[in-house]
């Protein structure tokens, strides 16, 4: 549990303003200056002992089609502006979408009301004086100016393949994203990001109801976005994919493309919280006490770190207190290096703080997933995964299903489709039974969410529980 | 002309407003608290002429059909651990969302800009897309016909606005049920939050229809755990009360401070419980657990996009699919099962006077008499099933399940409240315990996960009871029952009277792309199914 991050509560796209507070229609978003002009109008109103304000928003376009035919597509231009006053260890956050002085005023009161009336908090921590940030560059013209037509035009790189061959339907989805956050405190903290990016993700699926593929890509730039290779990579799945057998569930040797190892392995992340460990309520605690930090939990081969000036990633540099954030390892080698420190966390523990990352990375190998299946002697090769559930938090158990592409291997070559399984298997026990590694991919997203580049793993006795009917 | 600042001056809820009131009763705290009954509310005439002028630019620009949304959407949320405040938010949007059919095509733009140039122009930017999407159309998009409501108003069933209540009141009820709950042995940590949701709805479209709504909802989410004194085990107890379309009265009425101390001692008594044995076990499943098997399992597949294929690439299909197979001949369950569909039960989390498209919702049976009977539709998808309606001897018109999230947000097929009816026996959650030789009885929600068609689930729970001889033996843990849908609810054989029926649900029940949150109830009775596989999910790390 991370403390006062506004991001974690508020979600909006947005649309740029200018000085008088009047939004101007169909144009980016908002500039450092600007930006940051606006926080100290904001500041000016405060009569708080503390205060810090966030901004963030930005333009979102989309286009999404099913069946065949466009469904519905559209353009979101919003922001919201955030308010955290402080009163000594009370404080709380409003936010608005509002610019005029009024609103802002009114807004300012507002957050400093409630963070009277509200109890100490005892974990509050005072702000961070001002910090250096290297900045990421992100922004691209290429997606944030992209038409209303070219987004059309990428639907039509699945939409005409399928309706022409007539026995396969497209569903799919692009969404342009041309975002901002800015960030300041009472201090003179001040934070600036932008970036865009572009995400493609399309599921398609023979007409007998027999066959499914999916593919995605995502990228900060769209000129390094393969649109057309994406809507091929899915359509060939769905057709590989047809009339899938049942295959006795049990444990398999299991080839993992990209995406379903990044829903899987992102989760160490997420349970690998300093605090819940030092409360005795994580998988990293040690029986009896104490954590297992410095003991080798995973495969050798694998480290796992955050780094949001990685090419692949050009993530925000600073979290949700303006603390900056580097590259920072959290597993090396398969050594549990360190957990995830709050600043109040890593205060009363007199360590270093982590803060709340904004990338997930894992370390590679060099096979591809071809290299994989040949070295296969009888395997499974899973596209995707679907619906991830925590089953057992004492040790990562989730369960979930394969989906979009589900295949054997015998003697080195896929040889059939297969019907989909269920899990129930820990990324801790599958890091473990690490066979092969592939080259880092960035993902077209997790259900986690977050900038994730992972490889292709090929892992033994992967633990399928049941089978699927689900096409 | 309107500005954003005349639409605020006038539209009823100053910005201020919300924490004023809040400061102003504190002053008062002497004083017995006056309970305003909210009522509906009325449009305001700068909201309505801000609606007409971005269906007239619509219109010039070339739309067929469109429909504005003006929107208010707040939130807040209290949130504690233990007897301290973690954090206490409240957020505000406002803005317009307008979409155009042009020529069968759909285009959908959103502005906060509040003025009439800045309604104007997302409007003409909505029909620019929809334009632009011409050349990817494969068929025209057509509307069943929905009445005009030339002047609606309408309000769900809170009764106590929660944005009237003082934060430290909120904060105080939690920090006091937090302390009861840490009174049971082992009991180390309590997260507790109160997270309410209001949004005041102003919806136009160019057959006429004008409706203002404002909608109240209300959740209290706890979690309760227990840590082993040699670190070697821990234990959650979380999900106790179904979140609410119903306001302040009814968090003070859920005895939060008196309930938590047995909700922490259940979390104790789980550190103790027996590992589940593997194999199949007759299960009673409780309304607090069974309400999001029957969501999963029954609500989501029997969305008519779902089954056409507009979720292909994101929530997925369903096997309930093509309509044509499943209408009126697709076995779901025993004869005596029937699962409604509705907007209407006060207080539940889908309950609307009017959709998002205008249309007034109706109740429907999904499933009749055991047999699939109507899918979840918007006016878009009813003339989908023009030849079963027809059939039937009924219109063909749209269950009014349109909703958007926001201003902000396209509107699109959602869930409306789906429950399980009572049986015509009255008989209870305990009845069902002393008629079971071998089973276990299962209460609240835990982990679930189902794949992507709804054939394939499994369900963890919150507690659960080993049932032998007809009464409750002692508790189990690490028990989750692996199930096929058809299977399953044909296994069920009993079912609980009008008196069990309890009303259960989620506030974040998520579809879509781009991704939207709905909150949607179920209610249900209490049932038994037969002969189903339950698994063991302990493992050491």
């Amino acid at each position: 549990m991370r403390r006062n991050n506004f991001s974690e509560v508020v979600t909006a796209p947005a649309r740029l303003y200018d000085r008088d507070g009047t939004v101007q229609p169909n144009d980016a978003i908002m500039d450092r200056s600007d930006a940051q002009a606006l926080i100290e109008r904001i500041k000016k109103f405060s009569k708080a002992e503390a205060v810090e304000v966030q901004i963030f928003g930005g333009n979102v376009t989309n286009v999404r089609f099913a069946d065949n035919q466009m469904s519905t597509a559209g353009g979101v231009s919003d922001f919201q502006v955030g308010v955290q006053s402080y009163f000594g260890a009370k404080h709380a956050i409003v936010t608005s979408n509002e610019v005029t002085d009024e609103a802002l005023k009114a807004m300012v009161e507002k957050s400093e009301k409630l963070a009277r009336l509200a109890p100490d908090d005892p974990e509050s921590m005072p702000q961070l004086p001002p910090q250096q940030y290297q900045p990421v560059e992100a922004y691209f013209p290429s997606v944030a100016n992209m038409s209303a037509e070219e987004r059309a035009k990428i639907a039509l790189t699945a939409l005409e393949p399928c309706r022409a061959a007539g026995d396969l339907t497209a569903a799919g989805y692009l969404e342009n994203r041309t975002a901002f956050n800015a960030y300041g405190t009472s201090t003179g903290l001040f934070a600036y990001h932008r970036g865009t990016s572009s995400n493609y993700t399309i599921t398609a699926r023979t007409k007998d109801g027999t066959g499914s593929g999916w593919a995605g890509a995502e990228h900060n730039d769209a000129r390094m976005v393969d649109y057309a290779g994406v809507s091929r990579r899915a359509i060939e799945k769905a057709r590989a994919s047809r009339t899938p057998v049942a295959v006795e569930p049990g444990r398999y040797t299991v080839i993992m493309e990209p995406q379903a190892v990044g829903d899987l392995c992102q989760l160490i992340a997420f349970y690998a919280d300093a605090r819940a460990t030092d409360e005795g309520r994580s998988p990293f605690v040690k029986q009896g006490g104490g954590t297992k930090v410095g003991e080798k939990i995973l495969d050798e081969r694998i480290s796992m770190y955050a780094d949001p000036f990685d090419p692949m990633v050009r993530a925000q540099p600073y979290d949700g207190d303006g603390l900056p954030l580097g590259r920072q390892e959290f597993i090396k080698d398969g050594v549990l290096k360190t957990l995830y420190y709050s600043r109040f966390w890593a205060k009363k523990k007199g360590v270093q703080p982590t803060g709340a990352p904004t990338s997930f990375l894992m370390s590679g190998g060099t096979s591809s997933v071809e290299d994989m299946i040949k070295a296969t002697p009888r395997g499974i090769l899973v596209t995707r995964l679907w619906y991830l559930r925590e089953v057992d938090p004492r040790t990562i158990l989730y369960t979930g299903l394969t989906r979009d592409g589900t295949f054997l291997i015998e003697n080195g070559k896929i040889t059939k489709a297969v019907k989909n399984f269920r899990f129930n298997d820990s990324p801790l026990f599958m890091l473990n039974n690490l066979e092969m590694l592939g080259r880092p991919e960035r993902l077209a997203g997790t259900e986690a969410g977050g900038a994730v580049v992972v490889p292709a793993v090929k892992v033994r006795d992967f633990n399928f529980t049941s089978l699927s009917d689900a096409i | 002309m309107t500005s954003r600042r005349d639409f605020l001056k006038t539209g009823g809820v100053a910005a201020g407003a919300v924490a004023l009131s809040g400061a102003l009763r504190t002053a008062e705290a002497a004083v017995p608290r006056v309970r305003h009954v909210a009522t509906a509310p009325e449009m305001d005439a700068s909201v309505k002429a801000l609606l007409m002028e971005a269906l007239n630019a619509a219109k010039l620009a070339g739309a067929g059909y469109a429909d504005a949304r003006i929107g208010r959407y707040l939130q807040n949320f209290v949130v504690t651990r233990e007897q301290q405040i973690i954090n206490v938010v409240d957020t505000d949007s406002i803005g317009i969302g307008i979409r155009a059919l042009v020529d069968g095509t759909w285009g959908f733009a959103a502005s906060r800009d509040l003025t009439t140039g800045g309604v104007a122009a997302a409007a003409r930017e909505a029909v620019a897309i929809a334009k632009a999407n011409r050349v990817a159309r494969d068929r025209m998009i057509t509307l069943a016909p929905a009445p005009a409501v030339p002047n609606a108003s309408w309000k769900n069933a809170y009764e106590v606005d929660p944005w009237t209540i003082p934060v430290e009141e909120k904060a105080d009820l939690l920090i006091k049920s937090n302390g009861a709950g840490m009174k049971a042995a082992n009991v180390k940590y309590v997260f507790s939050a109160l997270f309410f949701r209001k949004q005041e709805r102003n919806y136009a479209n160019t057959d006429g229809s004008v409706i203002a709504q404002t909608i109240v909802q209300s959740a209290i989410q706890q979690q309760f755990t227990a840590v082993s004194p040699d670190f070697s085990d821990f234990q959650n107890r979380g999900n106790t009360m179904p979140p609410v379309g119903r306001g302040w009265e009814w968090v003070l009425q859920q005895n939060l401070v008196q309930n938590a101390t047995k909700w922490g001692e259940e979390a104790s008594q789980k550190l103790k419980a027996r590992p589940v044995d593997v194999g199949r076990y007759d299960l009673v499943l409780h309304p607090s657990h069974l309400w999001l098997t029957i969501h999963e399992s029954i609500a989501h597949p029997t969305e008519l996009d779902r089954a056409m294929g507009y979720e292909a690439n994101y929530a997925g299909t369903s096997f309930v699919a093509p309509p044509q197979d499943f209408l009126g001949k697709f076995k779901y369950g025993p004869e005596f099962m029937n699962i409604q569909g509705d907007r209407s039960q006060p207080g539940a989390l889908a309950t609307v006077g009017y959709d998002d498209e205008g249309v007034a919702p109706d109740e429907f049976l999904i499933i009749k008499n055991g047999k699939v009977n109507d899918y979840q539709t918007t006016r878009e998808q009813a003339s989908w099933l023009d030849a079963w309606y027809t059939s039937q001897g009924k219109p063909t018109r749209s269950h009014g399940c349109s909703y958007a999230d926001n201003w902000s947000s396209v509107q699109f097929q959602r869930m409306p409240n789906v429950s399980l009816l009572p049986g015509e026996k009255e008989q209870s959650f305990e009845d069902l315990i002393a008629a079971t030789d071998k089973g276990i009885a299962i209460v609240g929600d835990g982990s679930f996960s189902i794949d992507q068609q709804r054939y394939n689930a499994q369900f963890g729970g919150q507690l659960f009871y080993e049932i032998k001889g007809g009464k409750i033996v002692g508790m189990l843990k690490d028990v989750a029952y692996q199930m096929r849908t058809p299977d399953f609810w044909n296994a069920m054989d009993m079912i609980g009277g009008k008196k069990s029926y309890e009303v259960w649900g989620s506030f974040f029940d998520g579809k879509g792309q781009p991704g939207q949150v709905n909150a949607v109830s179920h209610g249900s009775v209490p049932a038994r199914f037969r002969n189903v596989n339950v698994i063991n999910t302990g493992r050491k790390a």
